[in-house]
């Protein structure tokens, strides 16, 4: 192609997305939304849907399809986009849905509706000790999520036990035994290349010798498409429910908030392969919005229970759907 | 790993063909099906549309060739557009030719991969007969010092003594310094994750920017990154100018848009691809086998390539005179086994053999896997060495027996010893090829010569 039309491409490109009307630039935090949702002033999603929809007495088809545009930036994906655009179609064609303000709030409805089908809330207190085994792909937040969740129990009184099961990237016990440090907990930890079924089996017998409330297992970041690590983790379970009858009592699934449609791919493989029970959401702080969670947690059943917000101890927050779904339509 | 989108665009494209002429109409309900596969490819929608336009532009008018179908010809298109934007053909190699000691800043979200790709950096660098350091600047998160100095170690590079206390600016300063007072000619800075909108980190890194000058500024980009892969790129570009970029883990499913998003918006070159866990999964990155790839061509050149730098000579020169004397048996292909798990993954290199993505997609549940893998070599192993030299004489009392041995089924022997035989079939023909194209034909060795 000519070096004209390839500049006229990327220039476009440019004046769209740094340019402006995107309003990309000025897109704040997930923590900004939670605030702003609070304000009466609604941007983003609801203001483009307002906009789309003031002037227009009729929502038809190039509506729809600019609809369709607005959830698909936010990672929704393109299955459930089209599943949402075609209710609402459906519900515009029963007429149920006279003017813009209706469409939005059939919109977060529909929404609100697949983020409750599977959400239920851990109930720890039920287990003794209360066994959570974490896993997911590689950076995603793993250990800073344990890290969290240990400050967090630790808080309520209960006692907390971390498992170093990351035996493969340099530094992970490491990691690991200063966020233990931080909320005054025990790590078991073996050295770098060890098995980590070692480190779980150890884990688990400390577990119950102590009388330990909330166990805390991190493992080694994998990619789900790696068969011979996937078979690592079954191991690793087999361990867990060998040493403690019942456990793990939630297999806790992390998934990074800027991931697209892979996260479908992860939580379809981690669930195959590892029984996931729970999935956390982190990273929320920056301004990726995490839709792909909606289908993940209902295509698969997965309930979501935690969000992450920050790199500091207390930026875990409990999943809120209503939350969640507001914050989806701020920008 | 572009192996969906390479799926849709083929359904796409089929569509096209069964089309006898070129039609605006066919044209977008091809390009409609197109837009799909990019969206769920993870491409920003924006980028996606602009590409839809801009195929549509060179479609529209184009004189149908006599020689193709509609389809083949926006096969094409789609193909040379997506090379274009890629950047196929630009330069994208590191512009380290500056007065040593130079500095190549690694900048990214949080968990992008910085750190390993850094070691990984470093061992290529070190390839290159230069004289590299790391420096660990990511003082926030724990153990990412030691995260770098413990993958120096294992990599014999040095690695620049940085304190968690220290401010990220200083230690930059510090290390060129080191690094000009000791003869290491390139400086690798691995900073802190951080998301672009996080104004006082993101000053922290221009503030490195200003005091060292770095001859390269990497952005190392997740592969499995959504729609935010834009608001990333062109944060980050617009703080630092970027120079390039790096993006990581595409040895998973990832179908990779967010490359395609980010060099639209930034212009700015992918540079490598991490490829895996280890040190030595980084390759250059080639746009247009990228693109290849996503059109599900394959990727057999990096395969080639890598089987040339893996491949013990000496026993690469063994096998061929084996080859070449039709004397290729069961220990021979065990050899040849552990050398190709040597390349790295199974997974990861199947995916690089042409129509292999497709296979495995279509076979799905007995996929080779590792395990697979290692139930062969467990087969081969509990055979006598006379058996290995000659598969023939294995009968049905000796197949038992090493099904016994090997942990496996009689049924599972007899598969490998068939597929062994097809195989040595195919090494006759491969051996038509002479000498040279044998390593040429280690490419089909996935794909044909492997008894699975
Ligand atoms: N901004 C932000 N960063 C996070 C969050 N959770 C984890 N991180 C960062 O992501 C990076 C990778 O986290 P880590 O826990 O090591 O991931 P792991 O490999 O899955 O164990 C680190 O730099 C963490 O500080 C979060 O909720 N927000
Ligand atoms: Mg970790």
């Amino acid at each position: 192609m000519s070096e004209e039309t390839k500049k006229g491409f990327f220039r476009s490109i440019m004046d769209k997305i740094a340019g402006g009307e995107s309003g990309a630039e000025e897109s704040a935090s997930f923590l900004d939304r939670l605030k702003n949702g609070l304000e009466k002033t609604k941007k983003g999603v609801v203001e483009k849907i307002d906009i789309l929809l003031l002037g227009k007495k009729e929502i038809d088809a190039s509506t729809l399809e600019e609809l369709e545009e607005i959830l698909l930036t936010s990672d929704i994906g393109v299955k459930t986009t089209v599943e949402l655009v075609r209710t609402l179609e459906q519900r515009l064609g029963r007429s149920e849905l006279k003017d813009g303000h209706a469409l939005r709030e059939a919109l977060e409805e529909e929404i609100l509706k697949r983020l409750l089908k599977h959400h239920t809330s851990l109930k720890t207190d039920e287990k003794h000790p209360f066994v959570f085994l974490i896993l997911g792909v590689n950076g995603v937040g793993k250990t800073t999520t344990i890290g969290k969740l240990a400050a967090r129990y630790t808080a309520t009184g209960k006692k907390v036990l971390l498992a170093a099961a990351d035996t493969f990237r340099a530094a992970a016990s490491e990691q690991l035994a200063a966020w233990g440090e931080r909320s005054g907990v025990d790590v078991i930890r073996h050295k770098e290349g060890a098995d980590p079924s070692a480190v779980v089996f150890d884990a688990c017998r400390a577990a119950s010798a102590r009388d330990v409330d909330i166990l805390l297992i991190d493992t080694a970041g994998r990619l789900h498409t790696k068969v011979n690590l996937m078979e690592e983790m079954k191991k690793i379970r087999r361990v867990i429910e060998r040493e403690i009858p019942g456990a793990p009592h939630e297999t806790l699934l992390v998934l990074d908030a800027a991931t697209g449609q892979n996260a479908l791919s992860q939580a379809r493989l981690f669930k195959e392969s590892a029984g996931v029970t729970g999935i956390a959401l982190t990273k929320l702080d920056g301004t990726s919005k995490g839709g792909i969670v909606i289908a993940a947690s209902y295509e698969f059943g997965i309930p979501i229970r935690f969000i992450g917000v920050g790199e500091g101890i207390d930026d875990l927050r409990d999943f809120d759907p209503e939350e969640f779904t507001e914050a989806l339509f701020q920008s | 790993m572009f192996d969906s989108l390479s799926k849709k665009l083929e359904a796409a494209f089929r569509k096209f063909r069964s089309q006898g002429v070129m039609t605006e109409e066919n044209i977008s309900e091809g390009l409609r099906e197109v837009r799909l596969a990019l969206l769920e490819a993870d491409v920003n929608f924006k980028v996606v549309r602009d590409f839809i336009d801009s195929v549509r532009k060179k479609a529209v008018g184009i004189d149908v060739l006599q020689s193709l179908t509609p389809g083949q010809q926006i096969v094409r298109i789609v193909h040379d557009e997506l090379v274009s934007i890629m950047g196929g053909g630009e330069d994208n190699s590191l512009n380290l030719a500056l007065k040593p000691p130079v500095a190549i800043m690694m900048v990214g979200l949080q968990g992008a991969g910085k750190t390993t790709t850094c070691g990984k950096l470093a061992k290529y660098l070190k390839k290159e007969k230069r004289r590299p350091l790391l420096v660990p600047a990511d003082v926030y998160r724990p153990a990412a010092i030691q995260q770098l100095k413990i993958i120096g170690g294992q990599l014999g590079i040095d690695v620049f003594d940085s304190q968690a206390d220290d401010k990220p600016q200083d230690i930059c300063s510090a290390a060129i310094r080191f690094a000009s007072l000791n003869g290491f000619d390139t400086v690798i800075l691995d900073t802190a994750g951080r998301h672009q909108i996080d104004d006082y980190l993101m000053n922290e890194l221009a503030e490195i920017n200003s005091a060292v000058r770095p001859a390269e500024i990497l952005l190392v980009a997740d592969s499995m990154t959504g729609q935010e892969a834009v608001n990333i790129a062109v944060g980050f570009n617009e703080r630092l100018d970027i120079t390039g970029v790096i993006l990581t883990k595409l040895d998973g499913d990832a179908r990779g848009g967010a490359a395609l998003s980010i060099k639209a918006v930034t212009g700015k070159p992918v540079k490598f691809v991490g490829l895996g866990e280890k040190l030595d999964a980084l390759e250059v990155f080639h746009a247009d086998r990228l693109v290849s790839r996503i059109l599900g061509m394959g990727d057999l050149l990096t395969l080639v390539e890598k089987a040339q730098s893996v491949f013990d000579e000496k026993e690469s020169a063994r096998l061929a005179q084996k080859l070449k004397k039709n004397r290729f048996n069961l220990e021979d292909f065990l050899s040849q086994l552990q050398q190709i798990r040597k390349m790295g993954s199974l997974e990861s290199i199947i995916g690089m053999i042409p129509g292999m993505g497709k296979m495995m997609k279509q076979a799905q549940g007995d996929q080779p896997s590792e395990k697979e893998l290692a139930r062969i070599e467990a087969i081969i192993r509990s055979m006598t060495t006379a058996e290995r030299g000659d598969h023939t004489i294995i009968n049905g009392s000796r197949r038992l027996r090493i099904a016994k041995g090997s942990g496996t089924t009689v049924p599972e022997v007899n598969q490998l010893l068939k597929r062994f035989s097809e195989a040595q079939k195919m090494i006759k023909q491969l051996q038509k090829l002479g000498p040279k194209g044998l390593m040429k034909g280690m490419g089909g060795f996935g794909k044909r010569m492997l008894p699975f």
